[in-house]
């Protein structure tokens, strides 16, 4: 068979300039040192890289597309697979744009569950972040550390959510189901795991000599350029500026929660490592807040326009039959109109911009995916270094393939 | 509490959800971009999407989402264009991360960014007919980029 397989990808430069000894490389899609789908072409003067061009988009799946043809409650699950490794914060995001629209407030006890969750999700994102990034550089033994640390977290949110990774825990109005009989318990010894492994990390890590002059003025990026670039999250507070959508405008219990917003100095890649692991220790003291502040009551509201309604009740009664048929084939109504809401994500600014148009199914639905915004920079990142500092400057960005390429 | 926008360009704002929103022509959004930015000091673009609005006389409707970072305000814009020549000002020249959402939302919607030199697909491959975010794009069409082999492996 002899057919021709085309590029799917047109390069920024042409390799033309191999002329004047220079050398066009290309890295990715699937390159065994980096971690996610993505393919970084490079134009090198000896090891140094000139220029540098990121292609995403091999994970893309059509997502905003196929939530035109949904419910808005059936969009759950699809909105989980952005970013695996934090799904809780995408589903709290996303459900709290549908609140918005439908002027839906939430129980006191779903809304400090939501924020307990949405931090546990963020050290099991930025532990995955720091992990992979240490284990490119060769720390194997720091990278199983975390991960066991991080599987400790994965199993116990499989007990309240009943799966690992993607959880379809949120729902329209509140969260799937209370907390089961002796989770706070079990937190409690997860968090101190957490205390033991961190520390571990913090040793071994933060002056070993090797680790420092690999990450240390490698991959700066100023804070004019992430300002300019959009860079929202970690990778904008590592350069100096404490912006965190939950301090500056608080949703969920943020207001009532003490904690730091972290901050770099140089914007480098030990900056950014620093940072994660500053905001981890933050969400531990947060979750010992939420902990404190928990209120009891229904983690559900009963606003009967996506509440689903009692089993019972729907066995026993014709208005819940028809509430709960309703509810499942034609999905909430949501009022027409649009509106952006974000929430802090894992890696940035977490934004859903919706339109309804008064059905229930989205007319659109658009995810301003903080991964994605990060490409349109990391070539400014690149450019100038070499080229074995590509990886752990890829690394620090932490680009998660289903929020990026959606 | 920080102050919102209630007009640029002369323009009324209106509020949508909290957030201001300013409708203008399409020659405009560059204008109203640089007032944003120099007048007002907005200095982050956060996203730029368009809405495909089927049916109605300007078909699309482009948004912008601004962010100010030193009081956390929002800003949203908004223009439509006609699907004869969906054609806006790109705002590459303001804003370094237009250059990347410029080209998804070229790919998925069909909007062109004049002064935009890279509109190369991003998250589509080289060589895709169509723009899958458009409502007459119907989503199960098929356009692999290497041909299925039928049962037998010919072919």
């Amino acid at each position: 068979m002899d057919m021709k397989i085309p590029n799917p990808v047109r390069a920024a430069f042409a390799p033309t300039a191999e002329q004047d000894g220079r050398v066009i490389v290309n890295i990715g899609p699937s390159h065994p040192a980096t971690h996610g789908t993505v393919q970084i072409i490079t134009e090198l003067d000896g090891e140094r890289v000139l220029r540098a061009d990121v292609h995403c988009g091999y994970l893309h799946r059509g997502f905003e597309k196929e939530c035109e043809s949904h419910t808005w409650h059936n969009l759950i699950p699809y909105v989980d697979r952005l970013n695996y490794c934090s799904a809780l914060i995408n589903d709290f995001a996303y459900c709290g744009a549908v609140e918005q629209m439908m002027g839906i407030e939430i129980t006191p006890r779903a809304r400090m569950l939501r924020t307990l969750l949405s931090e546990y999700s963020r050290i099991a994102d930025h532990i995955t972040c720091v992990a992979a990034g240490l284990m490119e550089l060769g720390a194997m033994t720091a990278f199983l550390y975390l991960m066991t640390l991080r599987d400790y977290i994965y199993e116990h949110l499989a007990d309240v959510t009943g799966a690992r990774v993607t959880y379809s825990y949120g729902r329209i109005g509140g969260v799937a189901r209370d907390l089961p009989e002796g989770w706070l318990k079990r937190l409690d010894e997860v968090l101190a795991e957490y205390e033991k492994f961190i520390d571990r990390i913090h040793g071994l890590m933060d002056r070993n000599r090797i680790f420092v002059d690999r990450m240390r003025r490698v991959g700066v990026l100023t804070q004019a350029q992430a300002l300019s670039y959009g860079v929202t999250g970690p990778m904008l507070r590592s350069t100096g500026l404490a912006r965190d959508i939950r301090k500056d405008t608080p949703y969920l219990a943020y207001a009532d929660l003490d904690f730091e917003v972290p901050t770099g100095i140089l914007g480098d890649n030990y900056d950014r490592y620093v940072v994660r692991m500053r905001e981890m220790d933050e969400s531990v003291y947060m979750i010992r807040q939420c902990v404190d502040l928990l209120p009891a009551g229904p983690v559900m509201t009963d606003d009967p326009r996506c509440a689903l309604p009692d089993k019972q009740l729907v066995y026993n009664e014709i208005e819940s039959l028809i509430s709960h048929f309703k509810l499942i084939i034609d999905g909430p109504r949501v009022p027409a109109g649009e509106t952006y809401y974000s929430q802090e994500g894992a890696n940035g600014e977490l934004g859903f911009f919706i339109v309804s148009t008064g059905e229930g199914q989205p007319y659109r639905v658009h995810c301003r995916a903080p991964s994605f915004i990060h490409m349109g920079v990391t070539h400014l990142m690149l450019e100038g270094g070499q080229l074995a500092d590509v990886v752990p400057t890829f690394g620090s960005v932490n680009m998660i393939g289903g929020e990026c390429d959606r | 509490m920080a102050e919102r926008i209630t007009s640029l360009l002369g323009v009324e704002a209106t509020l949508s959800h909290g957030m201001p929103v300013v409708q203008f022509a399409p020659a405009q959004v560059l204008d109203a971009a640089r007032e944003l930015r120099d007048v007002h000091g907005y200095d982050m673009l956060l996203d730029v999407t368009a809405v495909d609005w089927m049916g109605q006389a300007p078909r699309f409707e482009v948004v912008w989402h601004f962010f100010r970072s030193t009081d956390c305000t929002r800003v949203r814009i908004k223009t439509r264009v006609e699907e004869a020549a969906p054609v806006v000002d790109s705002l590459t020249p303001l804003y370094g991360s237009a250059a990347f959402m410029e080209r998804e939302c070229h790919e998925m919607l069909g909007i062109a960014f004049r002064g935009n030199a890279d509109l190369r697909p991003i998250l589509l491959y080289e060589g895709f007919v169509g723009h899958p975010l458009r409502k007459d794009y119907d989503k199960h069409h098929e356009q692999p980029l290497v041909q299925y082999r039928d049962a037998e492996g010919q072919g």
